[in-house]
């Protein structure tokens, strides 16, 4: 009887002891507002962590209530959906120009207008970017990041060694893919390749081609919008791909490639051209280290068509939508801080060049105007000091990209249609005797369920 | 420990004549505590929650969600059996099926008998029998996903891959192993096999134990070899641990979803695409918020199919493995 008394303690001061320990768990730490936010890509290197953190102790000077926990942060499709799902998303995240509206339409993002509305800079804002951040019932709940457009990355280095002249790029599809195979027959290196990954980028790039050649993914908007995946121009595009694969085999041997992936390969010298967004230098730099030397950029090739234009995009700022009213003011005090005050404050701007160059991190990398035109150039004479990308490598694209039309993704149930075409592209690079038409057609349907349920 | 509960008399006539009744103690709350019920609830209360936060509580969400239309932010609401209904016409519900049977077959014909192979040579191994059993185990005890990153580098589809390097010298190749959808399948149920293959061989070693050695002897004396000895003696010794395993296998290779996850993402053009992958695609492919109802629904259609199954298959084994 005696022992059975002794377990009965034991068992009531285990729970009594559990109960504790959570009760002061949720203890709260005066008066000072913790938010977390998204940091770098996980992998980056520790001169970028040690910048990263240099802002973060800075802003925490600024605002000493406040206490900034950087979390690592990379969207990507399954990755997003499982933290929004599970609510762990840090309380400021990134999404997409394609979701922002989406989520804030479904109540997944906090409404941010009436602090925006106060912002000094509020009306300079480019207001087809700010419109990506507005819901349908015109609440702001995501602000700007940067804009991209894409753009045809190349190795110079692969360049010369295959007898090209690195400062005269590809000028258009044709030019691409000749070079393409003299670089693979030259170096030994795949002269172009692509992201195709079951991953959603092998749709993105495919729309990336599609515009460039004058076709577009879609017509209409919303639930109400057509699926035009199976035009001529995917046809087009597709073949093109099917050419460089099994004619000219000039795509190399590896036909997975993601975001990252491709990057990482191309910063180690192993791909003669890919199309990504204007700004990846930033990760280039960041995640792999790549050589400035080797790096070149130009604008994608436009076919000679009226309605051919470049696909553009871009990254927003969001909160969390449950935070309390105390983080989601602190939260708005960080995406000013962070995101739009280097900007529109010479200030911050200078301040925060100076700090990116200290730790050797890059300073001008090309990147499409957030605000308006005037404020974009002065941004731009703020830092050009501070430049320390190889802006002459960059020409090609920097004297080019202002001259093209700027389509932007397609707008409804943007990754469901990447998702569609992903397996299209990936069964003509990997399966010589893919049916096209008939893939392009599976892969319309797919899209336009997707469209109809708002998925 | 304390005694209770127990009848105290013994079974005793009455002055009657009539079998008196046994006397009971009743059970009252007081007695259950001084019996230790109190302490035994309370020790099983940690593991109740546990159980129930993390097992019971999921399936049972499970089951409800598959009814609902839910992004986990908004209301749910109900929609019968919508969900079950799109999964079963989505075009890629029976590429998954496929995709998964072909897998399940593929990891039976090879996968399965190799663990038993090398469980019946390791047997007949009088030296060093430890050395060989760690060395076939250590796959298991790779982490999965340094593994996978680890056969990536194997089946590199270029010629400096180390698959392609090493056909190469024998004039084979190069394969694009991964890269092609003819080729992947088979791909990942060779990674599958290798790194699976020393648990069960662990097993089958174990069940070998069990087998008499005079049954060997004897056949030996009439002149048995080793074929015969195993075909007459190892197995029919061992089927109720060959079925255990086989109906564990076919459990497990229906819901194969790391290989094709980490090697494919289901690619090439959805060659590797199973079930457990379409599950997970429906939930967390599009980042707007995944559709968990379809997740759910075809999760509850999984588990039925498999209940089902394994409910078949130990019917019909029955008189086999117990004979």
């Amino acid at each position: 009887m005696k022992s059975t008394r002794i377990a009965m303690i034991v068992a009531a001061a285990v729970l009594l002891g559990v109960g504790a320990s959570s009760a002061a768990g949720s203890t709260q730490a005066g008066k000072q507002v913790k938010i977390s936010v998204a940091s770098l890509i996980p992998g980056s290197t520790p001169a970028a962590i040690k910048q990263f953190n240099a802002q973060v102790a800075e802003f925490e000077k600024k605002y000493p209530t406040i206490k900034v926990k950087p979390v690592e942060y990379q969207w990507t499709a399954p990755t997003f959906a499982a933290k929004l799902a599970a609510g762990t998303l840090p309380t400021v995240f990134e999404v997409p120009f394609t979701d922002a509206r989406t989520l804030g339409d479904h109540g997944q993002l906090a409404n941010l207008t009436p602090y925006v509305k106060k912002l000094p800079y509020y009306k300079k804002y480019n207001k087809a970017v700010l419109a990506e951040g507005t819901d349908a019932k015109g609440q702001i709940i995501a602000l700007p990041k940067g804009a991209y457009a894409q753009a045809l990355h190349y190795n110079r280095a692969l360049f010369k060694q295959a007898g090209l002249n690195p400062n005269k790029p590809p000028t258009t599809w044709a030019e691409v893919r000749t070079d393409a195979r003299i670089i693979s027959k030259k170096t030994g290196r795949p002269g172009y390749v692509e992201m195709a990954k079951d991953d959603n980028t092998a749709g993105w790039i495919l729309t990336t081609l599609v515009y460039s050649l004058g076709g577009r993914m879609e017509k209409g908007i919303g639930t109400h919008a057509t699926a035009t995946l199976n035009n001529k121009y995917t046809i087009q595009a597709l073949n093109m791909l099917k050419a460089m694969r099994w004619t000219d085999n000039s795509m190399g041997s590896n036909f997975d490639y993601g975001w990252s992936d491709i990057n990482q390969a191309f910063a180690a010298g192993n791909v003669g051209m890919y199309i990504s967004g204007s700004d990846v230098y930033t990760n280039l730099v960041q995640a792999y280290k790549v050589n400035p030397s080797r790096y070149g950029v130009t604008t994608i090739p436009l076919a000679k068509n009226k309605n051919a234009g470049v696909l553009g995009g871009g990254t927003l700022a969001a909160v969390r939508p449950n935070v309390k009213t105390d983080q989601l003011a602190a939260a708005m005090k960080w995406i000013d801080f962070f995101y739009e005050q280097p900007l529109v404050s010479k200030k911050q701007a200078i301040r925060n060049a100076k700090t990116l160059v200290a730790n050797k991190q890059p300073v001008g990398v090309p990147a499409l105007p957030l605000f308006n035109q005037q404020q974009y150039n002065l941004a731009n004479k703020w830092i050009k000091p501070y430049i320390n990308v190889p802006i002459n490598q960059m020409k090609p694209f920097l004297n080019g990209i202002f001259k093209q039309d700027l389509i932007p993704e397609p707008e409804a149930s943007t990754q469901s249609v990447y998702h569609a075409l992903d397996a299209v592209v990936e069964s003509v690079l990997t399966n010589k005797d893919t049916n096209i038409v008939q893939m392009l057609k599976e892969a319309n349907a797919q899209a336009q369920a997707a469209i109809r349920q708002g998925a | 420990m304390a005694t209770v509960d127990q009848p105290r008399e013994p079974a005793v006539t009455s002055d009657r004549g009539l079998p008196r009744r046994f006397t009971v103690p009743r059970r009252t709350p007081l007695t259950w505590v001084r019996g230790g019920g109190l302490a035994a609830f309370l020790f099983l209360l940690p593991l109740l929650f546990v159980f129930g936060a993390f097992s019971w509580y999921p399936i049972v969400r499970t089951a409800i969600m598959s009814f609902q239309h839910t992004n986990l932010v908004q209301a749910p609401t109900w929609v019968g059996f919508q969900n079950f209904s799109a999964v079963w016409h989505d075009p890629q519900f029976p590429v998954a099926v496929k995709n998964t049977a072909y897998f399940a077959l593929l990891a039976l014909v090879f996968g399965y008998p190799i663990p038993l192979i090398a469980a019946v040579l390791m047997s007949e191994v009088r030296k060093r029998r430890g050395v060989y059993s760690a060395i076939a185990y250590l796959p298991v005890v790779i982490p999965p996903v340094v593994a996978v990153l680890l056969w990536k580098t194997f089946y590199d589809a270029s010629s400096l891959g180390v698959f392609n390097t090493v056909l190469h010298r024998v004039g084979l190749g190069p394969y694009p192993w991964l890269q092609s959808q003819q080729w992947a399948m088979p791909s990942l149920v060779l990674e599958s096999t290798w790194a699976n293959a020393g648990a069960t061989m662990i097993i089958y070693l174990a069940a070998l134990t069990g087998v008499n050695p005079e049954l060997y002897e004897a056949a030996s004396a009439d002149g048995a070899g080793l074929l015969r000895k195993v075909w007459h003696i190892t197995l029919p010794q061992i089927r109720g641990v060959l079925l255990v395993t086989l109906i564990l296998q076919i459990i497990g290779t229906a819901q194969v979803f790391l290989e094709p996850y980490l090697f494919t993402s289901g690619g090439p053009a959805n060659a590797t695409l199973t079930v457990m992958l379409l599950i997970y695609n429906y939930a967390f492919g599009n980042s707007l918020g995944g559709d968990y109802g379809k997740a759910t629904a075809l999760s509850l259609m999984l588990a039925g199919f498999l209940a089902v199954f394994s409910l078949v298959y130990l019917r019909a084994t029955r008189s086999w493995s117990t004979r």
